[in-house]
């Protein structure tokens, strides 16, 4: 019963990295760069919730839609002002950049709200699933984690691959400069991408901070790296890909965690995607591009 | 004076600097004109060139994004640090035994260079830096696991705690997992950091105008041009990378060396330490390894000078890169630069006539 009770959590956890990753993924697939600012924007949307809930007595899931739209905002802003100008140059002048935004918003949150860590309250308030006689309990929080996950998948493939803002993503991360021709706003596609990755990695935060309530300025950070792991690990650029990455990843690191070392966690982790890498070089659903002379 | 060509020149324009600054902080530090607190900055901050000269080699001459060069670093650090503290009594000229835990810090770093090469090298692009960053983290986790200890057996090993080791009464602890190395002499001082960085610079600049550094360098330009003119892109880009980890394993080492206690902490040896040298690298200039010195120094400093601004200054070193990476890089910004100049220039003929 233990090892299911471990591997509930792990996927529950999984799911969260899943959501995480989707938002480094898109922005990749579509602005070809590494968003490293995408951990920290996570950061920055628990905090809001933190602010909301505690010391403004707002109701929970309303503060999940405001601190949505603040990450919304916050992704646009950062597109405009430090990625755009930049767009077009080698992409290690933008992974730089992006490495910049991170430190900035890291040392804004510890400017504004202190280094100490801030004890989150949960914003779920569905009771725990006791199954078996007892002998298996899943959170409320894992539920709706896992739940949460499945619904934005869904939402997500649905919008990409049946509206026409979702066809144009498709069609900017294939071919630039052919899409702008048809007459797609690349800017502007560019402008959602970001828009629809930050307002997920609100949701991320939320759902993260809810299961581990501990939040200082360098939250997002490592959840942020392991996502963009899962999204290596699942083919980066690719929608279910993240999925399965995150998921893999987050049952890999929960059941290294319980039965091999919880210090060696990370270290598996980060082993089992050199060896996926390494059989698969674009990661399990990535498109494997020939180069041609 | 004889006629030299342009490349050797800059080269010694570079080494010119680094010894300029040598000499100048040398008559500061004499005059008593350097706070404390800058003084200690000296050892890291010659690590940290070293490090970034050395990372520009695979970033700017290999073309390769490696985002795990402190974990080369934490394999020279340690096993230097080891070799020092076991040798301790055996080898007791310091800049002997130093030297030797230099060198040894260099293979131990170039043979997980060649380990993690020839898989990771296979990879291409952003896949190859994941990578990289993976494989530094497990290097990283490795070090905090392992407990090692010597008594008049041998060496005893373990990856659980320190009773598990099993040792004889007088037997020593040597690493202590998350607690990491104690008790390492302190042999590292600016002038050895100094001398190490002109080494560095010497092999990286000249590596890169002989034949082998051309052949990386059109393997980076084009691999299938340079595949089909019958370079072993293998070969060559192994040779890059592993020369790249040794140079790190050295500044690892030089590192180790001013510290009482070495533990491989995130800060130190973790990515945010890899990303913060290639912050150095590309904001100095990818491949201009002038620049990269240059960008190492200020990028050090910078948030000390800012240290009168207290809980801003991380603040305004962000806000400063940011600013920085638009102001070199944007091709708006640089479009203007140019036109600024040429009216400047024109400005300045005008006046003259």
């Amino acid at each position: 019963m233990s090892f299911i009770s471990y591997l509930v959590t792990g996927i529950s956890l999984g799911s969260v990295y899943a959501i995480i990753a989707l938002g480094y993924t898109m922005v990749y697939g579509i602005a070809k760069m590494l968003n490293f600012a995408h951990g920290d924007v996570i950061m920055v949307g628990s905090y809001v919730v933190f602010v909301a809930v505690s010391n403004m007595g707002v109701n929970p899931y309303v503060a999940i839609l405001i601190s949505m739209a603040v990450c919304t905002i916050l992704g646009m802003t950062i597109e405009k002002v430090a990625y755009k100008p930049l767009r077009g140059t080698s992409p290690l002048a933008v992974l730089i950049t992006a490495i910049g935004v991170s430190y900035l918003l890291q040392n804004l949150a510890l400017l504004i709200f202190g280094a100490d860590t801030k004890a989150f309250t949960s914003v779920v308030t569905l009771p725990n699933l006791v199954l078996f006689e007892g002998q298996l309990t899943i959170s409320g929080v894992t539920i709706v984690t896992v739940v949460a996950c499945i619904i934005i998948m869904v939402c997500l493939t649905l919008f990409v691959n049946k509206t026409k803002p979702g066809r144009a993503m498709i069609a900017v991360s294939e071919d630039k400069g052919a899409a702008e021709l048809m007459g797609i706003n690349v800017n502007g596609t560019i402008a959602l991408t970001f828009a629809i990755g930050s307002a997920l990695a609100a949701i991320a935060g939320v759902l993260l901070c809810s299961a581990y309530p501990a939040l200082t300025p360098y939250t997002g950070s490592m959840p942020g790296i392991k996502a963009f792991v899962a999204a290596v690990f699942g083919g980066i650029g690719s929608i279910p890909g993240a999925m399965i990455g995150g998921i893999i990843l987050g049952v890999i690191e929960n059941l290294s965690k319980a039965y091999i070392s919880s210090q060696m966690a990370d270290a598996i982790v980060f082993a089992v995607l050199i060896v996926v890498l390494l059989v698969k070089p674009t990661g399990i659903l990535g498109k494997n591009i020939q180069e041609k002379v | 004076m004889k006629k030299m060509s342009k490349v050797t020149k800059n080269n010694l324009i570079t080494y010119a600097m680094v010894i300029a600054a040598y000499i100048v902080m040398e008559i500061l530090l004499k005059t008593g004109h350097v706070s404390s607190l800058l003084q200690g900055l000296l050892v890291p901050l010659c690590t940290y060139v070293i490090l970034a000269v050395s990372l520009n080699l695979t970033v700017g001459i290999l073309g390769e994004l490696s985002l795990g060069h402190a974990g080369f670093m934490c394999v020279g650090a340690f096993s230097s640090a080891l070799f020092s503290l076991t040798t301790k009594e055996a080898i007791p000229n310091g800049g002997l035994r130093f030297l030797i835990a230099i060198l040894i810090a260099c293979v131990a770093a170039a043979v997980c260079g060649v380990i993690v090469g020839i898989p990771v090298l296979r990879l291409k692009g952003d896949y190859l830096a994941i990578v990289t960053l993976a494989f530094g983290e497990i290097i990283k986790n490795l070090v905090n696991a392992i407990y090692l200890g010597i008594d008049s057996k041998g060496f005893h090993f373990s990856m659980k705690d320190t009773i598990s080791l099993n040792l004889e009464p007088e037997g020593k602890v040597l690493i202590k997992g998350a607690q990491g190395i104690t008790g390492t002499p302190h042999s590292s001082n600016f002038t050895i950091g100094v001398i190490l960085i002109l080494i560095t610079l010497i092999i990286v600049n000249n590596l890169v105008h002989s034949r082998t550094g051309r052949a990386v360098m059109s393997i980076r330009d084009n691999r299938i041009a340079a595949e089909s003119i019958g370079i072993n892109i293998t070969k060559y880009k192994l040779i890059a990378f592993t020369l790249s980890a040794a140079m790190a394993g050295v500044a690892g080492a030089l590192y180790s060396h001013n510290l009482a206690t070495l533990t491989a902490l995130p800060k130190n040896f973790g990515y945010n330490m890899s990303i913060m040298i290639l912050v150095f690298v590309v904001l100095g200039g990818i491949g201009n390894m002038r620049g990269s010195v240059i960008a190492a120094v200020v990028l050090t400093l910078l948030p000390e000078l800012l240290r009168g601004l207290s809980d801003y200054r991380m603040l305004i070193y962000a806000i400063v890169l940011i600013v920085m990476m638009i102001f070199n890089w944007s091709p708006a910004v640089l479009d203007m630069r140019k036109k600024l100049a040429a009216k400047l220039k024109k400005n300045q003929t005008e006046k003259e006539a």
